[in-house]
């Protein structure tokens, strides 16, 4: 260029342009950064009419994901990514030297020689060293080199395929790997290639099992199918020498005398056969096959106090324990400071199973249904019976209605002792969670308040037996 | 045994287990020492024939097993040549296979065998040698083993990047029929405890100054359910996965096919596995996490509980919901969009951005190459409307149901080579 005219600069100076400072998205210097390692030669000429365009009175450019210049930056964008993340997978390095067992040790080198479509290898040299430190590698590419000798990086002329070794031992095992963990009756060879394309196959150990794999995929599947079930081995593997599945339940409810559990003498004993009956239960409301476990009540039998909230929620089912998701944290808390010894209490619930539909990656409480309240009632009778509790604290709506049968708000009998019919108190008061849900900071410290004010309440009349 | 031959069989019984991924887990290299690295991206190695990604060393410890599953390769009564790698074994070449370039690292299952404790021990002794002696910060996934003592499960979260309990059927019954000496509710409680681990570890990790509890499965868990191996229909199966991911905060749940093998069952018949349906489920189930889909939605685009074959799932909704078409892609918002046919998640934030700048116009949807003749029906762009009549046609479905294309790739057949 100089030589054709040199009158004109001759003549002319070049004017001293102040260095271009053109303010343009990060996002951009990122995408151009990649896209400059494209193969295509028009790469430039695109990033500076990009650079013009984005400095010159278009800043919202790069938004414009439909703009002919912005599609074919995406479009080299992804080839390099492409491009760089098809060497990270399909790379393959033989081992020169000899590999200590297990360690590779120093008189290994390891050598790849691969076939990249843009001007990546020296870019890509970061992943390998990070992944293969400890290694000495080289990886050899037609137009550049790059050899780590466990330290530093050197960069080297192009070479050829004949300048890496032709084999490598290990290679018949990952063969034979390849082989057995094809499966010939899920046979998509097009889906195989469009995700390892046939020019990669050259420098893949693997690759000649192809064809033979495909050729022959009709021929076993349908061995398989015509030899149909076969007989059980006549040596069959060694049965368990422990019993690995849990004892089955007897089905208590069909089986066993309605009256077993009144003649057991033992409350701990009677509780953990109350477990292991709803536990065995082949009528259990449909929608508990789709809860963890049933949670069961936890505390010393003869407490002061026995507090009965709706069901266990999310954490409470994980866990399989009682009041330890956010309402029993809460609940942990108002307890405490109503001067009630939490260890000295015993928690349950109404309903021993957690009630929700899934949304997302969460599960969204649902409030148990009548039918589900009448269905646990009886069990939770026997454990209060069996728990004899000096008070029975009832929080929120569906515990008292477990216990009374009625559907009484709490609102009207808050604070009131209700006598059961079966003789205990029962001390109504809300339910913890609804303190959580309240929307007003306000209104949320008055009716922690109140509730710790009910609980301290209830444990003065506990102190009073028989009042 | 020679090793390659244990490998075959080893690798033969364990390919009937779909997942092989190995992202999402912590960023670690070998600058400072050991072999090995992670960052984020899963990289699959090879792709075999039947398409699916190799990116992990996919072995059992060993075939032997006690259980007597009906639908698996390696139950009890199966004739199928046994074989066991010792830990040694197995290290080793998880090695050298890694040094080669060949894996990510490793996918460790194993049969039962003596008892769910010792087997347990064994599958987490490989990972604890591969991370201990030798350093090995590449991926490691370990099957775990419901019945295990809790301990022995901690001691797995350590060492392994994720963790999977495969609940195998979609329904109890299924599995006390198919798999007597499996136990449904056992599965749901170890899978409960992960993850209880997972985000305790997880949420530790974020607090700072709080002493962090010890490292655990940061790639979480998954598992897997076999599809047509019994009578549970779609509607089961995505109500099981709904309450998986909800539950249990699963990555995945993979659907595997029931699928022929060498030494079928008198209980189970080998059958052509409904690969088919399998791609039905998945595209569902990406509909539920990243579409905004309810399973009711997507169960109502097909009939009876099952998903329509011949339609995508977003398709077959949208041909049942056609009052709530056209849409404006200049002006609907992005959870509408979304349910349009032939949008995908990354096409609809294009969309978005665009058009904050300029009106989105027919000839700009072809640029983003999108499959207009499915598209268009559906939407309303700056230049266009839908034909009239158009998504009141009674044919409408013959017009946009694929033929060949994606119904077809997704049968299994005969190709004609290369």
């Amino acid at each position: 260029m100089a030589g054709e005219a040199p009158a004109l600069f001759a003549r002319d100076r070049v004017p001293e342009t102040a260095p271009l400072t053109a303010s343009v998205p990060r996002r951009f210097v990122e995408a151009a950064e990649t896209a400059i390692r494209h193969r295509d030669p028009d790469r430039f000429a695109l990033l500076y009419r990009l650079l013009w365009r984005l400095a010159r009175g278009e800043p919202g450019l790069l938004q414009v994901a439909t703009d002919p210049d912005i599609l074919r930056l995406s479009a080299m964008v992804r080839a390099v990514r492409r491009d760089a993340h098809k060497m990270h997978a399909f790379l393959r390095f033989r081992c020169v030297g000899t590999e200590a067992p297990g360690e590779a040790g120093p008189a290994a080198h390891y050598v790849a020689w691969f076939e990249p479509d843009h001007h990546i290898l020296e870019a890509e040299t970061g992943f390998f060293i990070r992944r293969f430190a400890g290694l000495r590698w080289s990886i050899l590419t037609p137009e550049a080199s790059a050899h780590w000798d466990g330290e530093t990086l050197r960069m080297g002329p192009g070479g050829t395929r004949r300048e890496a070794p032709a084999e490598d031992a290990h290679e018949e095992l990952w063969r034979a790997y390849y082989r057995s963990v094809f499966n010939p009756a899920r046979l998509k060879p097009a889906a195989m290639r469009a995700e390892m394309p046939v020019k990669y196959w050259r420098n893949l150990p693997e690759a000649r099992e192809i064809p033979r794999l495909i050729a022959e995929a009709p021929q076993r599947v349908a061995g398989m199918l015509a030899r149909g079930a076969a007989p059980p081995a006549a040596r069959r593997q060694r049965p368990p020498s422990r019993p690995v599945q849990p004892m089955p339940l007897p089905d208590v409810a069909e089986t066993m005398p309605a009256d077993l559990f009144s003649r057991i003498e033992d409350p701990a004993a009677a509780l953990t056969a109350l477990r292991a009956e709803l536990m065995g239960r082949n009528d259990l409301p449909s929608w508990t096959a789709a809860s963890t476990q049933p949670v069961f009540g936890e505390g010393p039998l003869g407490a002061a106090l026995m507090f009965i909230g709706e069901q266990p929620g999310d954490e409470e089912d994980l866990a399989g324990r009682p009041f330890v998701g956010p309402a029993g944290r809460l609940f942990d808390r108002a307890a405490t400071e109503a001067g009630i010894d939490r260890s000295a209490a015993y928690v349950t619930n109404a309903v021993k199973h957690f009630k929700f539909k899934p949304t997302g990656r969460r599960r969204l409480h649902q409030s148990p249904d009548a039918g589900d309240i009448t269905y646990y009632r009886p069990f939770l009778k026997r454990e209060i019976e069996l728990v004899a509790p000096g008070l029975v604290v009832s929080l929120g709506a569906t515990a008292l209605r477990a216990l009374t049968g009625k559907p009484l708000a709490i609102t009207r009998v808050r604070g009131e002792v209700i006598e059961a019919p079966e003789g205990f108190r029962i001390f109504p008061t809300v339910h913890p969670s609804y303190l959580l849900r309240l929307p007003d900071p306000a209104g949320k410290e008055r009716e922690y308040a109140r509730f710790v004010a009910d609980l301290a309440a209830a444990r003065e009349m506990a102190e009073r037996p028989g009042a | 045994m020679e090793l390659r031959r244990k490998l075959e069989i080893l690798a033969d019984a364990a390919k009937y287990d779909a997942s092989c991924a190995s992202s999402g887990t912590e960023t670690r290299d070998s600058r400072e020492g050991g072999i090995g690295s992670t960052e984020g991206m899963g990289i699959c190695h090879a792709y075999a024939p039947d398409g699916r990604c190799i990116s992990l060393l996919k072995v059992l410890l060993t075939n032997a097993c006690l259980f007597d599953c009906a639908y698996c390769i390696n139950r009890a009564s199966s004739q199928v040549p046994r074989a066991r790698f010792t830990v040694r074994e197995l290290v080793t070449l998880v090695l050298h296979f890694y040094r080669r370039n060949y894996i990510e690292g490793l996918f460790l299952s194993s049969g039962i065998i003596r008892s769910p404790d010792y087997t347990m021990e064994q599958i987490t002794e490989v990972a604890r040698q591969l991370r201990e002696e030798h350093g090995f910060r590449g991926y490691i996934h370990l099957k775990t083993i419901p019945d295990a003592a809790p301990e022995l499960l901690a001691r797995a979260g350590r060492w392994a990047d994720r963790l999977s309990i495969n609940v195998e059927l979609p329904q109890e019954a299924s599995l006390r029929r198919l798999a007597p000496e499996k136990d449904a509710a056992g599965i749901r409680r170890a899978m409960a405890g992960l993850r209880l681990r997972i985000d305790e570890a997880r949420e530790a990790g974020r607090e700072a100054g709080r002493a962090a509890p010890p490292r655990f499965a940061p790639a979480g868990q998954s598992t897997q359910m076999i599809v047509g191996a019994d009578a549970a229909d779609d509607g089961a199966v995505l109500g099981a996965s709904a309450t998986l991911y909800a539950a249990y905060g699963l990555r995945r749940v993979y659907y595997s096919a029931y699928s022929p093998i060498p030494d079928a069952s008198a209980t189970l018949p080998p059958q052509a596995p409904p690969l088919l349906r399998e791609h039905r489920l998945y595209q569902a189930d990406w509909l539920l996490r990243f579409y905004g889909f309810e399973l009711e939605e997507i169960l109502a685009g097909g009939e009876d509980g099952m998903l329509d074959l011949g339609l995508d799932p977003k398709l077959a909704w949208a041909l049942k919901h056609r009052g709530r078409f056209p849409i404006d892609v200049n002006r609907a918002p992005r959870e509408m969009l979304l349910r349009v046919p032939g949008l995908g998640t990354r096409t609809v934030e294009k969309l978005l951005s665009t058009r904050r700048q300029r009106a989105i116009r027919t000839d700009d949807l072809a640029r983003l190459r999108l499959p207009l003749a499915k598209l268009l029906p559906f939407l309303v762009t700056a230049d266009r409307q839908p034909r009239a009549g158009l998504l009141d046609r009674a044919d409408l479905r013959r017009l946009l149901a694929p033929r060949g294309g994606l119904a077809a790739a997704a049968r299994p057949r005969q190709m004609v080579l290369l």
